[in-house]
């Protein structure tokens, strides 16, 4: 089959892409794989000036899935255009995850990375659950939400703006059509479930931040869930993810909406998952006679 | 082009105490450096487990690729379950490990199964000029018997600590072995975390060069998931699984 994927701006070769924060700047798996042969590419959060994240231990392995509180450590915007952008190769598109902490701050990296050609797509995230200011501050208030994603959008002067949803909120559907209504390209969902650790002989948390934000296998019901339900409250096309490891997993996500998908942590159970991925799911959608995404997207027999 | 290779198992052998344990697997096409890793990932961690574990590179011929573990917890208890012909993806070889140019010498401190971090020393292609190996050691000396194979290539010493007595005598002799080494001497550590301090320490104090090799947990091994991060010096953090996990004593903050 075709898999090629249309998104307003952005067409993928296929539907899968490695999710910010668990891929590195792409270059550290290019050991593992062809990067070429990716659908996309998001790298991790940027911030205007470098961050060193938050303190040691920052990752717990839990069952199906893993704990982390990393605080947005990154080299920031100037390096990653000056020293890793330009070794990605041209034939994937480049998503750049922005983190900032004011909208002003968001819409000046905004700005900054729409005007680099190579940057495809701009992801913001208002859903990082570890940083004390800014994250998913934004994401858990309609207003706030919405006040980020307009000065993004105007910055961005027409490259695509993916809006990342946290799943942290009474009611996600509901900053979904916030994001929507103040003019995000798409969605991407969800970010990670905030979580805790605990050490019963130390009688401390596991995450010297207390708690981190869960990933994984272990998520991905509630991922299904929350991307079913936006899908059929907004128009904009939604990017699926939350604890794909396989492809049946990335076929379940089309299948409640989904038009594309990321995937994160399998990244860490193997470095070259994501590249398998890419024929897996070509190969499955041909067992299973898809011929176009179209006509197997968001088909789900709903309950009456 | 993939660094990440589906290996079986040839062997997975508990020694005479069954928590340390060597596991042999069908060997890649690696060409490791003395002080690099591998991440294991056995196919019975299913979902289960999410990250593969990080091993020093003991041996890697064409018998196969050789780790040696001792068993602490959900992961290693699984690895030492495998049997002949069982599936484990592996990745590698990763990081940086001991940089040893110039001719010597060498002064290697080992502590527990931190042992295994010098495996490669042993092989022709990667012997040191004047190295001797000094090795601390908890559990009796029989139960690790990579240290009897090491001994018949590198002069070997062992001490072993049991009470506090024994570890108080332990630092004196680093520090004695630290001191004596000389201007050219070059020291060389794996072990537990305290140990690699009392080392640094040592080191800095007597201006002798040194290298640690890091145990911190890991996520990815590839420098991805940031979980493992080390601080320098100069304060920044760093990824012990790309920028190590060896680093120069004098590289890392030991506040």
């Amino acid at each position: 089959m075709d898999t090629t994927v249309h998104l307003p701006g952005l067409t993928l070769k296929n539907p899968i892409i490695p999710a910010s924060g668990t891929f590195g700047y792409g270059l550290e798996f290019a050991r593992f794989g062809d990067l070429s042969r990716l659908g996309a590419i998001c790298v991790k959060g940027l911030s205007l000036k470098p961050r060193e994240g938050n303190p040691m231990p920052r990752i717990a392995e839990t069952p199906c899935g893993m704990l982390n509180s990393i605080g947005l450590q990154n080299v920031g915007v100037e390096v990653f255009l000056q020293k890793k952008l330009p070794f990605l190769p041209p034939e994937v598109p480049i998503i750049a995850n922005l983190y900032a902490q004011s909208a002003e701050e968001f819409a000046e990296l905004a700005r900054i990375l729409a005007s680099e050609p190579r940057i495809a797509a701009l992801e913001v995230n208002v859903s990082c659950p570890n940083v004390r200011s800014g994250g998913v501050q934004f994401g858990q208030d309609p207003t706030a939400l919405q006040a980020v994603t307009r000065a993004v959008v105007s910055a961005a002067q027409g490259t695509p703006v993916i809006v990342k949803l946290s799943p942290n909120v009474t009611d996600i559907t509901a900053m979904a059509r916030a994001a929507e209504a103040a003019g995000a390209t798409m969605l991407s969902l969800m970010n990670t479930l905030t979580g805790m650790a605990v050490d019963i002989r130390t009688r401390r948390p596991r995450l010297a931040t207390g708690t981190g934000g869960l990933s994984g296998p272990a998520i991905k019901p509630v991922a299904l869930r929350m991307v079913h339900a936006v899908t059929r409250s907004v128009q904009i096309p939604v990017i699926g993810m939350g604890g794909i490891v396989s492809a049946e997993d990335v076929l379940e996500f089309i299948l409640v909406g989904a038009t594309a998908v990321q995937v994160g942590t399998a990244s860490f159970l193997r470095p070259d998952r994501v590249f398998a991925l890419v024929d897996e799911v070509a190969a499955l959608a041909e067992e299973l006679g898809i011929h176009a995404w179209e006509d197997f997207r968001g088909t789900l027999q709903e309950v009456v | 082009m993939n660094a990440c290779a589906e290996l079986t198992v040839v062997a997975c052998q508990p020694g005479p105490d069954p928590s340390i344990v060597q596991l042999t697997l069908s060997p890649p096409p690696w060409a490791p450096k003395p002080g690099q890793f591998v991440m294991l990932r056995p196919a019975n961690f299913g979902q289960e487990l999410t990250w593969g574990r990080p091993f020093s590179i003991y041996q890697l011929d064409s018998r196969g690729l050789q780790v040696v573990f001792q068993v602490v917890g959900r992961g290693t208890q699984r690895l030492a379950g495998l049997r002949p012909g069982d599936e484990v993806a592996a990745w590698g070889p990763l990081g940086r490990g001991f940089q040893t140019k110039g001719s010597g010498p060498f002064l290697l401190l080992a502590g527990g199964i931190g042992l295994a971090a010098f495996g490669l020393f042993a092989t022709p292609a990667h012997a040191l000029p004047q190295a001797q190996l000094l090795f601390g050691h908890r559990l009796p000396l029989e139960a690790y018997p990579l240290y009897q194979e090491m001994a018949q290539k590198i002069p070997c010493e062992a001490m072993r600590q049991t009470t506090p007595q024994d570890i108080a005598a332990f630092s004196q002799e680093l520090s004695r072995r630290i001191q004596d080494l000389g201007p050219q001497g070059t020291v060389l550590c794996c072990g537990p975390t305290p140990m690699l301090r009392t080392v640094a320490r040592l080191c800095l104090e007597h201006g002798v060069a040194g290298q640690v090799s890091l145990e911190n947990r890991m996520g990815c091994g590839v420098g991805a998931c940031l979980g493992c991060v080390a601080t320098t010096a100069s304060g920044e953090r760093v990824q012990t699984c790309v920028h190590g996990p060896v680093f120069d004593v004098r590289a890392l903050s030991w506040e």
